[in-house]
Order: structure tokens, then C-alpha cells, then sequence
């Protein structure tokens, strides 16, 4: 694989110590962006096995799903929360919007990596076309995020009664709309603030894989890596972009699945 | 006014077919997947069972994305090796926390 991808051909003849060597016969940009994968995989699990601590010490939601009411006695089902549609108000959709979404950067991920097949064959064409449609699923998927989002802080038409401390330290029962990181109307407060912590954690990864993708589509697009001799940088920022949609399918499960 | 060069003494290669069928039949196993956990979420009871299922079937999604799309399957052993084994960790950190997390459960209700 790094023998498509090496930057200089290596002479046999240098020696160990003569400079130009790689070792784990990976370059060094991907070599380093592997190992911040591995430290970013640490942080995003740590997130992750929080959630699933807290969620085990909280009683789970037992009864029907017709029955069910938000209540921070007990954790939400995830498919009675996450149930709207844009543009179908009062629709039951259960899971179907983050179904698409998942749909998407799965999608996006697979465009990129046929971008990367296209830099090992030096393909300009095929690189700026595959860039392009991973971009685009890249900026999709933000805005269905966006709109989730939206959705989840503003809530439900009817909201839920909850007993709650609220931030001036009173005890208060009132009708809570929507969530923010005191107090939702879908399950205890923690509920709302992992949603708010993993998934924007993770958003601004995409946020961030969205600003290399258009980066190195604008320097394909202009031949930068023609003059550079290598496609590389697709490879590094494919990487990238995979971790992104690598760690979506683990908040997928734990978030909206369990 | 001269206009940039833009030409380049690459060599177009021609498409591997066989790789970008690879590559397809990749994404049509994860969506596959996702199908099937979708089906599973709407159609078993809830429980550690399913809740068992739905994380091997997320392991074994995550492992064709580093295997096929990031391509760590090809690199030399001793990367493979560099980046799967320090997630040995993360094994602990489960097992640690969801004994917390359960004990903190009877303490409260």
C-alpha cells in the first residue's frame, strides 16, 4: 500500500542511517495522523463508556411504549425521543431521520474512499469528482445535525410536568420544554448533557473533517498534487474522515439503538 | 498573459475494477448491518440480549471500516499491532465503569 502512496522512492542502497527511511513503511503524515486517531478513539471512548456508566445506574423505562411519558426518574427509550421528521410535524417517526443520517456518512465514507483509490492511481478527474460528493454528504450530514438539535432543545408540543432543582438551587414542578443542561423534558438532566457533549464532540469533528475536505478538494482541484507528485494528503484526510464516521456508528449504537 | 501549466508528468492509471467492486460490496455489508439493527431495534424486546447484539454487530462494523476503508489491514504488522492492541484499555475501562455505574444504581434506588 505505501509503495503507491511514498513520497520518495527510497534507493535500497541508502542504509538505515542514511535519512529517507520509514518506519512501519508508513510516511510520516500517516503515521502521526494514525497515531492522533488512536489518541481521538481514547477520548471519544471515554465519552462513551461514561454514557454507559451513567445510563446503567439510572432505572430503566419499563411498560409499554404507548405509555411512555419523559421523566427524570428513569432513562428515556431512545426511539420515543428521537422520533420527528423535518417538515412532517407531529409525525412518529421513531429513529427514521437518524437512520438517513447514518445513511449519509456511511455514504460519504465510502465516495472518500473511492477518492483514495483515485489518488493511488493519480486520477485527477475521479479524485475531484469523489471529493466533491463526500463534501457534500460531509455538509448534509451537519445540517440534518443542526436540525436535530433544533428539535431537541425546543421539544415536544406538549412538554412533560417534572419536579427538578433548577439553577438558582429551588425545587420546582413545572412544565419543561425541550432540554438544555439543567433540566429536559425527555429523562434525567445527564440524558441531555451527554447527548449535548458527545454528540456536538462529535459534530465538530465533522465540522472539522468538512473544512480538510474542501481543502484538499480545492488542491486536487487545482492540481496541487499533480505538481506534488502524489496523491498523499487524500489518503491522510481520507483517514479522517473514516475515524469520523467510525466513531458515528458507536454513538448510532449506544445513543439512539440501546 | 500566460496562462499556469497545470500539467503533470503523472501517469494516469487505468481503474482496478476488482477494487472498486471490493469497495461496494464494503459499503453494502455496513448498510446491510445497519439495516438488520434497525429491524432488531423495532422487533425484539429490549434486554442485555439485544443490547449484546447491537454491540458486536457495531464491533464488527467498526472492524470492516479500519480493515477495509482505512486500509489498516495492509499496513506492516507492527502498525496493525501498534494501533489495535493499546485499545486492550479500553476492555478495562468498560468493565471498571459498568461495575461503578451498577453499583451506584443500588446505592440510589
Amino acid at each position: 500500500m505505501s509503495a503507491h502512496s511514498t513520497a520518495i522512492g527510497v534507493s535500497s542502497k541508502r542504509g538505515v542511517w542514511g535519512g529517507g527511511n520509514e518506519p512501519l513503511k508508513a510516511s510520516y503524515g500517516k503515521l502521526m495522523m494514525w497515531f492522533f486517531l488512536l489518541s481521538d478513539i481514547f477520548t471519544f471512548a471515554a465519552f462513551l463508556i461514561s454514557y454507559i456508566a451513567i445510563r446503567v445506574s439510572y432505572p430503566a423505562y419499563e411498560g409499554p411504549a404507548t405509555d411512555f411519558v419523559g421523566s427524570n426518574e428513569y432513562w428515556p427509550v431512545p426511539e420515543l425521543v428521537f422520533d420527528a421528521l423535518p417538515f412532517l410535524h407531529g409525525v412518529h417517526a421513531p429513529l427514521i431521520f437518524v437512520g438517513i443520517m447514518t445513511f449519509i456518512l456511511i455514504a460519504s465514507s465510502v465516495t472518500m474512499v473511492l477518492a483514495v483509490e483515485a489518488g493511488h492511481r493519480n486520477d485527477r478527474n475521479d479524485v475531484v469528482k469523489w471529493m466533491l460528493w463526500t463534501l457534500l454528504g460531509g455538509i448534509t450530514f451537519l445540517s440534518c445535525q443542526a436540525w436535530e438539535w433544533n428539535h431537541f432543545i425546543h421539544g415536544t408540543d406538549g412538554g412533560t410536568v417534572l419536579t427538578y432543582v433548577n439553577s438558582l438551587s429551588q425545587i420546582v414542578t413545572e412544565t419543561v420544554y425541550g432540554a438544555n443542561l439543567v433540566v429536559n423534558e425527555y429523562g434525567p438532566a445527564s440524558f441531555a448533557q451527554l447527548f449535548f457533549f458527545i454528540t456536538g464532540f462529535h459534530g465538530f469533528h465533522v465540522t472539522i473533517g468538512v473544512f480538510l475536505l474542501f481543502l484538499c478538494f480545492y488542491q486536487a482541484a487545482v492540481g496541487v498534487y499533480d505538481r506534488r507528485g502524489h496523491y498523499e494528503m487524500v489518503e491522510k484526510i481520507g483517514l479522517y474522515w473514516h475515524f469520523v464516521d467510525l466513531v458515528w456508528v458507536f454513538v448510532f449504537t449506544l445513543f439512539y439503538l440501546i | 498573459m500566460e496562462i499556469q501549466e497545470n500539467k503533470s508528468t503523472l501517469v494516469v492509471e487505468k481503474r482496478d475494477e476488482q477494487k472498486i467492486k471490493k469497495i461496494w460490496k464494503t459499503a453494502f455489508i455496513l448498510l446491510a448491518i445497519t439495516v438488520v439493527e434497525f429491524i432488531m431495534a423495532f422487533t425484539m424486546d429490549r434486554g442485555i440480549i439485544l443490547y449484546f447484539l447491537f454491540i458486536a454487530l457495531t464491533i464488527w462494523k467498526a472492524k470492516y471500516i479500519m480493515m477495509e476503508f482505512m486500509h489498516l489491514g495492509d499496513e506492516v504488522k507492527p502498525l496493525f499491532y501498534s494501533i489495535i492492541v493499546p485499545l486492550i484499555f479500553l476492555l478495562w475501562l468498560v468493565i471498571a465503569l459498568v461495575k461503578e455505574g451498577s453499583d451506584i444504581f443500588l446505592m440510589r434506588w
